[in-house]
């Protein structure tokens, strides 16, 4: 009785810290201008199947691909066994599906299979991240906190294994010496090659053991879950509705600002339709005059950095890394949504990303057609662009001047118009 | 050599007539000088496989790409409104470029400004041409040569064209020897999102140097381009590392092939 109250103060304290941090991140999404386009929606399922569900780009580097693979299927899989937890927790039962049978054999049995790959996974995830030199894992903006997030991720999914499959061996163990708490139930191919060393244990220790593996594994998954607000593991449910949302046009498409057609079609004196607007304002200063889309990108960027590896400005030594444009606006929401708007004279721009960043891209789309899950880093940097060059005026000299010839001859080189045709002579 | 024949649609229209495409000829076709010879490359196989196209001339103007990435919506749609007005106004259905920065902006961002035209890059329009045997290579100059390819970023991943441009190679019977960084993963120029116009950013090397040094390893005699803005970069990106790759575009290697 008093492990059920226990046990359901746990559940609902986990439950609700994790839905007070998903209100953060929505409200920091909606600090966005327009809400993500939801038209075209068999599309969008289909490249949410694709990327998402199907992993389809992060299979270009096969060791890679089936590695994530496994642990991601690892993680649903295993996490149908929460369902029994809950309940056994609540009602204060052992193994309430025990009933099942033979399929209870065999999904206990697919767990444990899951959990060993998994376990197999992670430490090669480790050994790349720490000990192979891959350059993308070493770059300015992995100092500190997202080089230790990315190991304490692999760190808590290894200690969640372990004591998944210790508690097993330790109720297997029950299970073999006749227990009566511990009837015969499920199969264990990895746990049961563990239950030898506890040949020796007497039953009360196993039992600690069981019960203390029981309670760790459960509180380390309510713990995981709150830890993803703070982590660039938000991907493993951010993913899923960024790749249903992400843009279905072809990639070097740019939209037209639609108060600008208005004002121009004015200008050229052809028939325009008024657009209502209260306060006009062009390209982004700060998250608040991003997209909605833009901002989910920025809580869903896993940090693995293959845009970053795929940059010619990057590869080039340019200060501009498309990774760390995603790691900037997703710190910037979080702040103004933690702290609310508090400094003054602080914003996205110069304070988290600096122009000579957004002035060595050139948008030439490796950054968006790496991303495995269809984040585009390019059309910030547009955005920010655009308020640098339609607010302020003060792009870079030598574009001023490629735009003022636009302007003037109708060609970003000063040659006068009228010799458009000299090319025939 | 004979001169061009080049009409402006306003000289089609005079007669009452239109032509069947348009050739959006582009700010570095008409003024750049090696672009311009892709120009002249692109219209001598138009006039030899008897093709009826116009182009704007004088009332063509920049597409506003580079001044959209450079930031400025406002420019981009002057120009874009004043280019879709005056084809419009030609009743234009379809049209076909030289330069991927015009055919991404015609194709992509002018429909929702009232610009809705059938819109080929002129790779594109030159395996249409070969495959219906309108203009013939056969026993041309590059058979057996060895010829990389380098995809312009705003056609390959920007509108998905990579093979438009591989086919005509082979068409050539030469040899495509492929760069490590292709087609998805092809490296760009250095050029794009208006660097054309400016000196890069501070850096440790120059980005068509690196892509230079990449094509130099290929071995191949030619690199073949499909955009005037590469070209010039792939050009100076050879001078710099000391090689005598020919780049060229693949509008003048079919010119050449073809003999015209």
């Amino acid at each position: 009785m008093i492990s059920s109250i226990l046990f359901l103060i746990l559940l609902i304290t986990g439950i609700g810290l994790f839905i007070r941090n998903s209100k953060k991140i929505i409200a920091a999404i909606h600090l966005g201008t327009s809400l993500p386009i939801a038209d075209r929606k068999k599309e969008r399922w289909f490249q949410m199947l694709r990327l998402a569900f199907g992993q389809q780009k992060m299979h270009r580097n096969l060791l890679v691909g089936v590695l994530h693979l496994v642990v991601y299927l690892g993680f649903i899989i295993i996490n149908i066994e929460l369902l029994e937890i809950i309940v056994d927790g609540l009602f204060g039962t052992h193994r309430i599906l025990k009933g099942l049978g033979g399929f209870y054999n065999f999904a206990i049995a697919t767990f444990e299979v899951f959990a060993l790959l998994v376990v197999f996974s992670v430490i090669v995830f480790w050994m790349r991240r720490n000990l192979v030199r891959i350059a993308r894992f070493w770059s300015p903006e992995m100092r500190g906190w997202p080089k230790s997030d990315a190991n304490w991720i692999l760190i808590i999914e290894l200690v969640l294994m372990g004591l998944f499959l210790t508690m097993n061996a330790a109720d297997y163990t029950l299970q073999l010496r006749g227990h009566e708490a511990y009837p015969l139930a499920g199969a264990f191919p990895v746990s049961g090659l563990i239950v030898p060393i506890f040949q020796n244990f007497s039953i009360d220790t196993l039992v600690v053991i069981e019960r203390a593996t029981w309670w760790l594994h459960i509180a380390g998954i309510l713990f995981f879950l709150n830890y993803l607000y703070y982590s660039k593991h938000l991907h493993i449910l951010l993913a899923f509705p960024h790749t249903f949302y992400a843009s279905l046009e072809p990639k070097g498409k740019m939209a037209n600002n639609e108060i600008v057609t208005s004002e121009v079609k004015m200008m050229l004196g052809l028939p325009a339709e008024p657009v209502s607007s209260d306060e006009v304002s062009f390209g982004a200063r700060d998250v608040h005059q991003l997209s909605a889309l833009q901002l989910l990108g920025a809580y869903s960027c896993t940090e693995c950095g293959r845009c970053t590896a795929s940059c010619p400005a990057n590869q080039t030594g340019k200060l501009l890394s498309p990774r760390k444009i995603m790691m900037d606006v997703r710190d910037r929401a979080t702040y103004l949504v933690e702290k609310g708007d508090a400094v003054k004279d602080h914003f996205l721009l110069d304070n988290y990303i600096s122009r000579e960043e957004l002035w060595a891209c050139t948008t030439c789309n490796a950054c968006v057609e790496e991303c495995p899950i269809g984040i585009s880093p390019m059309s910030i940097i547009l955005s920010m662009r655009q308020y640098i060059t339609m607010e302020e005026a003060s792009s870079p000299s030598e574009l001023n001047s490629m735009m003022t010839n636009i302007e003037n001859n109708g060609a970003p080189w000063p040659f006068n118009n009228e010799d458009r045709l000299k090319w025939i002579d | 050599m004979d001169r061009l024949n080049v009409k402006t649609i306003a000289e089609y229209a005079a007669e009452g007539k239109s032509p069947e495409v348009l050739f959006f000829v582009g700010c570095a076709g008409s003024f750049d000088q090696r672009a311009q010879q892709v120009t002249k490359a692109f219209v001598k196989i138009l006039n030899s496989a008897n093709i009826s196209f116009g182009v704007l001339g004088k009332e063509e103007t920049c597409t506003g790409d580079p001044a959209k990435r450079a930031g400025n919506d406002f420019l981009f749609q002057m120009q874009a409104l004043t280019n879709i007005e005056t084809m419009n106004a030609y009743g234009v259905k379809k049209v076909v470029t030289t330069c991927p920065h015009c055919f991404n902006t015609i194709k992509n961002e002018y429909p929702s400004l009232g610009g809705n035209y059938e819109v080929l890059h002129h790779t594109q329009f030159l395996k249409q041409l070969l495959e219906e045997n309108r203009i013939s290579i056969e026993g041309g100059s590059f058979k057996g040569k060895k010829i990389t390819y380098h995809d312009p970023c705003y056609l390959g991943r920007a509108n998905g064209v990579y093979e438009a441009p591989r086919e005509i190679i082979k068409k050539l019977e030469a040899e495509i020897v492929e760069m490590k960084r292709c087609k998805k993963n092809a490296l760009c120029c250095g050029a794009g999102g208006a660097q054309m116009f400016k000196e890069s950013e501070a850096g440790n090397k120059e980005i068509n140097h690196e892509r230079s040094e990449e094509v130099n390893t290929t071995g191949a005699s030619v690199v073949a381009a499909a955009c005037p803005f590469c070209n010039v970069m792939l050009n100076d990106g050879a001078t710099a590392t000391d090689s005598s790759v020919e780049v060229k575009d693949l509008a003048q290697l079919i010119a050449e092939a073809a003999d015209l």
